[in-house]
């Protein structure tokens, strides 16, 4: 006989098998993994730092790491900044429709992301939209191949990407805001923008911050806009951890790297969330 | 100021959309050079992609995955949703936030760890693997859509079909169910399209039977097959957008 206290538990289970318990099977086995060594096509398992001495100390793995977190950080702060509008928009100004304009703004995240990242090559490539039309036009008589394989079109195609994810957790924070404290702030002789600086954007805070986790950890981790747009000097730490699984067949190092990035990402994340918290607080 | 959010808004709107447009525009463009100025209109790599064989296999693979991923994934996530917005226990808030604990993480270091637990148990790799991966991914999208269902449905309904006699079961499938019903059709239809457009972690799992987006991504390697991308990529795209747009008109719907 189920005692009725055990219900909410029985019925939790399934969910917590799929979600904590697999990804808790995931981060142990990365951690035996990373403590081992590969052995040509063998992996020996043990209980070396090695991997981890070189995740932490080589150059090349600090570089990737520290380039994925300057352009995981730049996308993350344009896709809040250009979302930030998009988001008060649609939660102040719309009154008609406003379930279609949110569904609008936000639905090409849901669509196929490699498909977003490729049209990206398409209008950005040596013989993309962009140069054919340039010289088309008869504005430049050789393509410009600045245009693709480097960090900006990576920092490009991600904000893109990512963009409207940001809307939809600003706008449901911007939404549960009273509007009497808004009114309030007005009657008491705040003009419009401190209103906004002292009552819309720390109450807005936590959408701004999940928004921040949504873009900045899967940025951070990211391997196929570097590999379809980055080009030699676009390479992140994603595509690293990526090819230790394939190419390079160093199992072990691979999973200590990524088991030191996820580390850095939640840790950069955090550090983040408590700087805006208190930048906020000094300028209310 | 509202007339620049509005117009600030269009600009967003059209630069959101133009890259999409475009990888459509070429699809019917009669040439295999993505550039412009535009050849002739055609449906030549809409044939090409129907006639070829490996995309078709691709195809039903990817489709096998998204309908067990979003089943499971659905079930799962009802059950969770009721048990927090139904219930009260210690450690619910906890147990909550727990169960979205997978999108904290970078989806390539979930990718090679599911990969090495494969490999260390000497499972093979196949759709199944696939389908696990993507079913972790999924819960939580699952439970968030559902939750905010449940969230909106008094209890009442439930515990007066329990106080009339009705057992559980009989409760939860003659009500629960078809309160939650737009909320399961919802998240049925999220969860699909997640999984049917999911990369990397199909990239690492899929082996010998590659979904549609793997297949996609071995074929950009050769630019003459670009168009035949293009073709299937717009398919995939007006096929997603409108199973989106029906998951969120039914999630956000106020009804009752």
């Amino acid at each position: 006989m189920i005692r009725p206290a055990n219900i909410p538990r029985l019925l939790l289970t399934p969910a917590i098998l799929t979600t904590v318990v697999t990804l808790g099977v995931c981060l142990v086995v990365l951690l035996v993994l990373s403590f081992g060594r590969q052995n040509y096509l063998d992996i020996e398992l043990g209980l070396s730092a090695h991997n981890f001495e070189l995740a932490l100390t080589k150059p090349l793995i600090l570089k990737l790491m520290g380039k994925s977190a300057l352009i995981a950080t730049g996308v993350t702060a344009l896709s809040l900044i250009l979302a930030y509008p998009i988001a008060y928009l649609i939660a102040f100004d719309i009154h008609k429709n406003k379930l279609l304009w949110l569904i609008l703004f936000t639905l090409p995240c849901w669509i196929s992301y490699l498909l977003r990242i490729l049209s990206w090559k398409l209008i950005l490539g040596y013989q993309g939209v962009v140069n054919s039309s340039l010289m088309g036009l008869g504005l430049v008589d050789q393509p410009i191949d600045a245009l693709l394989y480097n960090s900006n079109s990576v920092v490009i195609a991600l904000t893109h990407a990512w963009a409207p994810f940001a809307i939809l957790p600003i706008y449901v924070s911007l939404e549960k805001i009273d509007r009497a404290l808004m009114k309030a702030s007005g009657d008491l002789g705040d003009p419009p923008y401190r209103t906004f600086l002292r009552v819309v954007l720390p109450l807005s805070l936590p959408g701004v911050s999940a928004a921040f986790v949504l873009i900045f950890i899967p940025t951070f981790g990211d391997y196929v806009t570097p590999h379809l747009l980055g080009g030699p000097t676009g390479f992140m730490v994603g595509n690293f951890i990526a090819m230790q699984f394939g190419a390079s067949n160093n199992w072990p190092l691979g999973a200590a790297v990524a088991l030191v990035s996820m580390l850095t990402a939640t840790l950069l994340v955090c550090l983040f969330i408590a700087g805006s918290k208190r930048a906020v607080r000094a300028i209310g | 100021m509202r007339t620049v959010r509005k117009l600030y808004a269009a600009v967003y709107f059209f630069v959101l959309y133009l890259p999409i447009l475009l990888l459509i525009v070429f699809s019917f463009n009669d040439s295999v050079y993505i550039a412009f100025p535009l050849k002739s209109f055609t449906l030549k790599w809409y044939e090409a992609a129907i006639q070829n064989a490996q995309l078709l296999s691709a195809f039903s693979n990817s489709l096998i995955i998204a309908t067990v991923t979003s089943v499971t994934a659905t079930s799962v996530g009802l059950l969770g949703a009721m048990a927090t917005t139904r219930y009260h226990f210690r450690g619910k808030t906890l147990a909550s936030g727990a169960l979205f604990a997978p999108l904290a993480l970078p989806t390539v270091v979930t990718g090679v760890a599911l990969l090495s637990i494969f490999m260390m148990t000497g499972i093979g790799l196949s759709i199944g693997t696939v389908i696990l991966g993507h079913v972790m991914i999924c819960t939580p999208f699952a439970y968030g859509v559902m939750v905010s269902r449940f969230d909106g449905l008094s209890p009442d309904y439930e515990r007066a079909s329990m106080d009339l006699g009705e057992p559980p079961i009989r409760t939860f499938l003659r009500v629960t169910l078809p309160l939650a019903m737009p909320g399961v059709v919802s998240s049925l239809l999220l969860t699909f399209t997640i999984s049917f457009d999911e990369f990397i972690l199909a990239f690492f799992l899929s082996s010998n039977s590659p979904t549609l987006p793997v297949f996609m991504w071995s074929q950009m390697r050769f630019p003459d097959r670009l168009p035949l991308v293009l073709a299937l990529a717009t398919v995939v795209i007006v096929v997603s957008s409108v199973l989106i747009i029906v998951s969120q008109l039914l999630r956000r719907r106020r009804d009752r």
